[in-house]
């Protein structure tokens, strides 16, 4: 066979152009602060208060994602309804949809004015400009995340496991809990860390709705955004290097724990 | 009725847990998803259709979606001969260190958009590590095109390569070692054996990552400086407009790109469906 030398050649030199050392170029630039320097640059109050709102608010929306992620599977999986290929395809919405346009529609739809935020405001309730809104947005960009790592999953479950539960008497909501939900476990985390795992870099579905307050609903992608423009180069390689350390450790614990649930079968 | 009356599968749910479970799947889809995204189009012409072309043909508009156009013509076709190399290598020869090969492709996925842009303005900002060599040269990278197009790149780099290294994989390499026995050179087995097996895929591919390099917004919001009817692709035009209180302009803009995610979605749902054997495995459904 022709052609390893030039592909696997060209496939190395693009990966190291484009990812590899620009990545390494990250890594160094902060270590010129020295340990203390960059201790003191991601220890600063400002920055702890947008990673607790960043890895908080994504936390929740990852929560909030893997209810009604695991619903929405269900139901496109289980159920026929009249319009069920437009609903499945609408699920990939927030992957097409730029980051942009997602923002500034839910800012609008959030505000005190917005179709959605009006009635809420009247309540008493203040959605856009305040970390719930944080939270709204981080909803919408991970939900595909949960229903397509789930689909596949669901449709292949064996129905005999579902029927013998059923035989040996069984409840649905006892079949659910007892049977289904324990062969879901390992793939509805997985696609709960993915949406986690995306909430926690998000940045432009996230910026409009936010109002972006300091030390309040400031998310930490902003803040090195912020650094970049008063030209701290290192202090903002610091918050990234950071970002990027937890999301790995992140992805390393979870392939882990998939490996040790798989390990348990 | 006959529905309801009918006797139940023991493995089908409750009529009434179907309706609540259907209710509570289709409310939070018509509430995340549809609604953002038909207010993008109300917003857009809430002033009628006059005022949105307008705003779509006016010079920084343009200027901004040629831009975006530019940016993808560059970085798609560079990003799908990578993965066209990157999968011939993974798939259809043996190494050590393959699995690192696949886990490294995929980082950009994993990195926040805007720490994407920020690799690039460490390296060539005024303060990176060539900042001042290019500065002496009178070469710009950042708040430029060749910044644009690098960080679209990065942020779009894994799309063809992870669609087609599972496919090829799956697909082996029998037939291109039949060709080439047969005594067809290198190109021409790829061109007439390889490429007909992956065309469908490879379409899938190219498609996620175009409509990725045509939306992407945080890693070029950092490296094009926001410049007018110079470094502003659409989506940047999109923050500008609406930050300057423009919001017929802002979502005039955001439609033309919502179409575009409609147009992507409508055409990846055809080739799932369509040709669903004939893409990757994990989309088969």
């Amino acid at each position: 066979m022709p052609g390893f030398g030039f592909s696997l050649g060209f496939t190395l030199f693009y990966l190291s152009a484009i990812v590899l050392i620009p990545l390494a170029a990250l890594i160094i630039r902060p270590w010129e602060l020295g340990w203390n320097g960059f201790w003191t640059e991601i220890m600063a109050p400002r920055v702890l208060a947008s990673l607790k709102l960043t890895f908080g608010a994504s936390a929740i929306a990852a929560l909030v994602n893997s209810v009604f992620g695991l619903i929405v599977a269900w139901v496109l999986v289980r159920y026929r309804f009249p319009g069920k290929r437009l609903i499945d395809a609408l699920v990939d919405l927030p992957f097409a949809l730029p980051t942009a346009v997602a923002g500034i529609a839910l800012s609008a739809l959030y505000a005190t004015n917005g179709w959605i935020g009006g009635p809420l405001s009247k309540a008493g309730i203040k959605i856009a400009y305040t970390p719930y809104g944080v939270m709204i947005a981080l909803v919408f960009i991970g939900l595909p995340f949960v229903v397509r790592t789930l689909q596949p999953v669901l449709a292949d479950l064996h129905r005999e496991s579902e029927e013998a539960a059923a035989t040996l008497g069984a409840t649905r909501f006892q079949t659910f809990r007892r049977v289904i939900l324990p062969m879901l476990a390992p793939t509805l985390l997985t696609g709960t860390a993915m949406a986690f795992a995306r909430a926690v870099g998000e940045y432009g579905s996230v910026i409009f709705i936010a109002g972006n307050l300091p030390m309040v609903s400031e998310i930490t992608p902003l803040l090195i955004i912020i650094k970049l423009q008063e030209y701290d180069y290192a202090g903002a390689a610091a918050i990234g290097v950071i970002m990027l350390a937890v999301s790995f450790i992140f992805l390393l614990t979870l392939n882990a724990l998939q490996a040790w649930v798989s390990s348990r079968r | 009725m006959r529905a309801i009356l009918r006797p139940r599968a023991a493995t089908d749910d409750h009529p009434l847990v179907k309706i609540v479970l259907s209710a509570l799947a289709i409310g939070f889809i018509a509430l995340f998803l549809f609604m953002p995204l038909l207010t993008v189009f109300s917003e857009a012409l809430v002033q009628g259709w006059r005022m949105a072309w307008d705003a779509l043909t006016e010079s920084d508009a343009i200027a901004a979606i040629r831009l975006t156009l530019l940016v993808a013509a560059i970085a798609v076709p560079l990003n799908m001969a990578f993965g066209l190399a990157a999968s011939w290598a993974i798939a259809k020869f043996d190494f050590r260190g393959k699995n690192f090969l696949i886990t490294l492709i995929d980082i950009p996925f994993s990195v926040s958009p805007v720490v994407s842009g920020l690799v690039f303005v460490l390296i060539f900002g005024l303060q990176g590590w060539l900042g001042q060599d290019l500065r002496d040269h009178d070469i710009k990278i950042v708040f430029a095109l060749p910044g644009i197009v690098l960080a679209t790149m990065f942020v779009t780099f894994p799309f063809v390569a992870r669609e087609l290294i599972p496919l090829m994989t799956d697909q082996g390499r029998s037939e291109e070692e039949a060709a080439v026995s047969l005594g067809a050179s290198g190109w021409s087995t790829f061109f007439r054996v390889t490429l007909p097996n992956i065309k469908w895929a490879l379409l899938y591919g190219v498609l996620l990552c175009n409509a990725r390099a045509m939306g992407e917004f945080g890693a070029v919001s950092v490296v094009s400086g926001h410049i007018r009817g110079l470094t502003n692709t659409m989506p940047l035009h999109v923050e500008v407009l609406y930050n300057d209180y423009q919001y017929v302009g802002a979502f005039a803009v955001a439609s033309l790109l919502a179409l575009l995610a409609l147009v992507t979605l409508t055409l990846k749902s055809l080739l799932e469906w369509r040709f669903a054997d004939e893409i990757a495995a994990d989309h088969r459904h």
